[in-house]
């Protein structure tokens, strides 16, 4: 106990002084009390200072613990317990503040008249946060007082308490709903009478004038002076040692080069929700009170919590005062997507655009907490623009002025999900705005940044894609913004297909063919093959030679899949194509070249004579025999098909095994005729479903090979 | 963020289309985007601007009305469009601003009541600071603190001021809908915590943003260079630039005087566009500075960077800091303000 008045007493004289000298004063003290008390030391067995300091932490813990469980039990005989406990208590409060459950307990105990009034007081007068308060203690401390157990100056004193504590409360969401219970208490009790009662009672007169019936006197006085404020000292005593602790003093900094600017208002840098409009309440000026409590006006925000709710509502809703607090609200979210309020979208627009700017610093990277909270609000951002499946203009924007000095390190994953949802528009445009910046990184960059950019790349497309296929059915009767006609924004989108297949091609040749890089670059072509299909949109584009032919020559089984199920959609979308083409006679504007036919010919040629006829290139590519000769691969036709090709070289052996399962040795060649459609259901039946389509779409086996 | 829980309530045929259509055609916000495309593409700043001719107040203005504006340290900030920002409510707004600054220098403890405290919050309209019809008119807030004895009745001393103004804020107004009001510029003279708190309620009130506008050593090489330009009938200041040094342990500042004269005749020796300043002229112009300096002190001063630069029309700070010093170019000064302005806020 002695060691708990110390800190006490240091709490009390320290308030003046600065968080530094404290900590100073601090072990100075915790080196004294070592010394003087011996009993301590003795009892822990150990020389350890700190530890014995924490030891004694642990035990004022277990003492504030036992008290608190006889506060709840309620008063016993024995009065000096109850003495003990108070002061108990009482010290804990003082040194570090009480956490949310301790004062969650103490304010059901000071109202239920479990006690006298002067240990209510006491109780009061100690109940100091040391974080925050729960709000649900409040709403059951209103119903305790709906009891009536607790006399006229308890009362008083929580309000003072509540007034002095509203900052630290955790929401106030239902503290707002229980402000009719306040006024008619504070009225109707005469309680309005105690000067700081009447004070609460005049200021919220003079914000809302209508709510106030009692007349006040007109008396100029200061009601709260901060000296007379029974929680004052014990608060800003508290501060310097909680780091969260919520009432920093508003400050700006003024130098703007590099340093961070500390934040004007809030604690986060989203705005809160609130549909407080100054303008508006000036207007209800003639407004009573039972038309303000059941106004049918308009329908404050606060209380809008479904989704049903939203669309009873939705004409009378009241917007927030700062639109960047939709962030936070889905349901908000659903309004301002269906909106036609056009400011509305350019409040959003200018605080989004101003705020990622502002916050978004490469110089700040070295602040590890900036750099995550940074991160957390395009985690935000990206939340929302994901639930609205559109991205916002504001990050277009941003992404415009920052990418040309991002370095590709800085949240990296929240930067390539904003460009992924980059609203679509045209491609030549934004290619020296984006994408010339992004092939610099692209190009020096390790295998897995490479990757990131491809997958994020097909995620744009897919945007792209989706919008595109959607805004297809509303051209009869709109023009699109960007491109005017459907011709145009099929050229944006065959000009982003082209421009990932130039990073591909060229990424291919710089990380020799790495399998973990053509499964994303294959990834994206699983995407753009299928899309006449698949979006019902008239595009059909292939992939370039430095994609395909390294994929086909590739070790891997599963890279050899993935082609073969790529090559089976562009087969399937091609042919529809042409149908689609016959039905309709007419050479529409989008029918494709015969290019596009005799490229997709050449590649399957090519696969088929590689994998299945075992006469591999006869057409287009042409190699020197005295080349394969040196190379000792004279004898090479076979060397590319099903049995051979070293991606499935694995699986021959494991089949002509399951067969023979003693042989040394294997013989490959035998896999022939009735043979040969056994090794196929084989390789079936070990997943290569891409093969088996390939194989059905695009060979017809009139006779065994 | 709240937990999405219900895609499947969401119209997500209409989800994607819906704001886009909205875009459809030349919309402000679609105006806007284009306007941060091309600024984006092409070289911010435009490679020429006019030089500042005299006053350019309306004729019925009294440029004695403006004197409190000059030679006074202004901070300056960059802030997007106010909505519903009406002039006819002046009178409200210093009430509310004032009940707010009470609520929030007592916050975390307690609050007194509005008339008890002891300042008065005034709003005022600074008619004539504009640069063409269509700029909104400036405005003026200041703190002032009451007089304590009750037999003086005059105006308590000014704690803080603060002013917002747009001059030639063409670009800037032809991207935004009649809700809102352009003020891009915004000044200010007085202790951080005050305007901390004023910003904090424009904020919440007309949900704007404002952000500190630091100006560049490239924008201030085009102050040096546009304000030498000026016509002044007689000079008040030597013309003065600061060069910072990053070197450790303390960084070294340069400054180099030159005779306000001086500069002009090495002005009008680079300059030939009548009327205008030019980008290559700019540069001549610090171009020729940096080698008469290094001739004596074989310091290459480009190398270095430019941080401050007082001239008789005005000094700017990279900080965001200015002093305007001659009430003929007023108009003109705030001209370039506001266009750095609005360049930071697209």
């Amino acid at each position: 106990m002695s060691s708990q008045k110390k800190i006490n007493s240091w709490a009390r004289k320290r308030t003046s002084q600065d968080s530094s000298s404290y900590q100073t004063r601090l072990s100075a003290w915790r080196v004294k009390e070592d010394l003087n008390d011996s009993k301590s030391i003795s009892k822990c067995g150990q020389n350890n200072t700190v530890e014995d300091y924490e030891g004694a932490d642990d035990q004022a813990e277990n003492a504030l613990q036992i008290a608190l469980r006889y506060f709840e039990k309620g008063p016993i005989k024995t009065s000096q317990n109850k003495e003990k406990h108070l002061k108990t208590v009482e010290n804990v409060a003082w040194k570090n503040g009480l956490a949310p459950e301790g004062i969650d307990i103490l304010l059901s105990v000071a109202l239920s008249g479990k006690f006298g009034s002067a240990v209510n007081t006491r109780i009061f007068k100690c109940m100091i946060p040391a974080t925050l308060i729960s709000e649900d203690s409040v709403v059951k401390a209103v119903s305790w007082l709906c009891a009536g157990k607790c006399s006229g100056s308890t009362k008083v004193l929580f309000y003072r308490w509540l007034v002095a504590m509203f900052d630290f409360i955790d929401h106030k969401e239902q503290i707002n709903l229980l402000y009719g219970f306040f006024f008619a208490s504070l009225q109707d009790d005469a309680l309005g009478m105690q000067p700081h009662l009447q004070a609460l009672l005049s200021l919220y007169k003079f914000f809302v004038p209508t709510l106030i019936s009692v007349s006040l006197p007109m008396r100029k006085k200061i009601y709260f002076k901060n000296s007379e404020n029974l929680w004052k000292t014990a608060l800003l005593a508290l501060k310097p040692r909680n780091p969260g602790f919520p009432s920093e003093p508003l400050k700006l900094m003024l130098t703007n080069v590099y340093p961070i600017k500390r934040k004007w208002n809030s604690h986060s840098i989203i705005p809160v929700l609130n549909s407080c409009n100054y303008s508006k309440e000036s207007r209800k000026k003639r407004m009573n009170l039972s038309d303000y409590l059941s106004s049918n006006g308009s329908f404050p925000l606060e209380q809008l919590k479904s989704f049903p709710q939203l669309l009873q509502n939705i004409h009378c809703l009241e917007l927030p005062s700062q639109m960047g607090a939709v962030l936070n609200s889905s349901l908000l979210l659903h309004y301002i997507n269906c909106v036609r309020d056009e400011s509305v979208l350019l409040r959003l627009y200018h605080w989004l655009s101003q705020t990622l700017q502002e916050e978004c610093n490469w110089y700040k990277v070295n602040n590890y907490d900036h750099g995550k909270e940074f991160a957390n609000f395009l985690d935000t951002i990206l939340r929302a623009e994901c639930f609205l499946q559109e991205g916002f203009y504001s990050c277009e924007a941003f992404l415009y002025k920052s990418l040309p000095l991002w370095d590709g390190l800085c949240c990296r994953s929240q930067f390539l999900q904003l460009v992924s949802w980059i609203p679509f528009s045209s491609f030549s445009e934004m290619k020296p705005l984006l994408f010339d910046h992004l092939s610099r990184l692209f190009f020096t960059s390790s295998i897995f940044f490479k990757c990131s950019i491809l997958q994020c790349l097909k995620e744009l497309l897919q945007n792209w894609l989706l919008w595109l296929s959607m805004d297809i059915h509303v051209k009869s009767v709109r023009n699109s913004p960007l491109e005017t006609t459907l011709g145009g924004s099929m050229n944006s989108v065959s000009e982003l297909i082209h421009y990932v297949g130039w990073l591909s091609t060229t990424a291919v040749r710089l990380e020799s063919n790495r399998t973990f890089l053509l499964h994303f670059i294959l990834d994206f072509y699983e995407k753009v093959c299928d899309i006449y299909i698949n979006y019902n949109l008239p595009l059909v584009v292939l992939f370039p030679p430095g994609v395909f032919y390294p994929v086909l020559l590739s070790l891997d089984s599963s890279i050899l899949n993935q082609l073969c199920y790529i090559m089976d959609r562009y087969h399937k979308n091609l042919t529809a194509a042409k149908k689609n083409e016959f039905v309709h006679k007419t050479k529409s504007e989008f029918s494709f070249s015969s290019k596009t036919y005799q490229e997709f010919n050449q590649y399957l040629t090519a696969m088929v004579g590689c994998l299945w006829t075992s006469r591999p290139f006869q057409k287009g590519l042409y190699i020197d025999p005295e080349v394969l000769g040196n190379a000792s691969v004279a004898e090479y036709k076979k060397s590319l098909n099903l049995v051979h090709h070293p991606a499935f070289l694995s699986y021959t052996v494991s089949f002509l095994l399951q067969e023979c399962p003693e042989e040394r040795k294997v013989n490959m060649s035998s896999i022939r005729g009735k043979k040969w459609n056994w090794y196929l259901d084989y390789l079936y039946s070990e997943g290569l479903h891409g093969l088996k389509h390939f194989i059905r779409s695009s060979i017809h086996r009139s006779s065994v090979p | 963020m709240d937990s999405y829980d219900a895609p499947e309530l969401t119209p997500r045929q209409d989800a994607s289309s819906r704001l886009k259509d909205f875009f459809v055609g030349a919309t402000p916000l679609q105006k806007r985007l284009e306007s941060v495309r091309k600024q984006t593409s092409f070289i911010p700043t435009p490679p020429r601007r006019k030089i500042p001719q005299g006053s350019q107040l309306q004729e019925d203005v009294d440029p004695q009305k403006f004197a409190f504006l000059l030679h006074k340290q202004w901070t300056l900030y960059s802030l997007t469009p106010l909505y519903k920002f009406s002039y006819t409510n002046f009178k409200e707004y210093s009430k509310l601003l004032n009940a707010f600054i009470a609520a929030e220098k007592q916050k975390g403890l307690a609050v007194e009541v509005g008339d008890d405290f002891n300042i008065k919050v005034v709003f005022s309209t600074l008619m004539g600071v504009k640069g063409t019809q269509r700029d909104p008119e400036a405005f003026l807030v200041q703190i002032l603190s009451k007089s304590q004895l009750p037999s003086e009745h005059k105006e308590g001393k000014v704690l803080w001021t603060g002013w917002f103004c747009c001059v030639f804020g063409d670009s800037l107004l032809e991207t935004v809908s009649e809700d809102f009001t352009c003020l891009p510029l915004f000044l200010v003279n007085g202790a951080e915590t005050n305007t901390a708190i004023i910003g904090t309620w424009f904020q919440k009130t007309f949900d704007c943003y404002f952000r500190p506008l630091a100006i560049n050593a490239f924008n201030l090489s085009w102050m040096a260079a546009m304000w030498t330009a000026c016509k002044m009938d007689h000079y008040m200041a030597t013309t003065e630039f600061l060069w910072s040094v990053p070197c450790s342990p303390h960084s070294l500042d340069i400054s180099y005087a030159i005779h306000p004269e001086d500069a002009k005749a090495l002005w009008d020796s680079v300059h030939k566009t009548p009327g205008e300043v030019t980008q290559e002229e700019v540069d001549l112009f610090m171009d020729c500075l940096y080698s008469h300096f290094h001739r004596h002190f074989k310091i290459h001063l480009s190398a270095t960077r430019l941080v401050r630069v007082s001239t008789s029309v005005a000094s700017a700070h990279t900080d965001g800091k200015i002093k305007i010093l001659c009430p003929k170019y007023l108009i003109g000064v705030l001209a370039y303000l506001t266009e750095l302005a609005v360049f930071q806020i697209e």
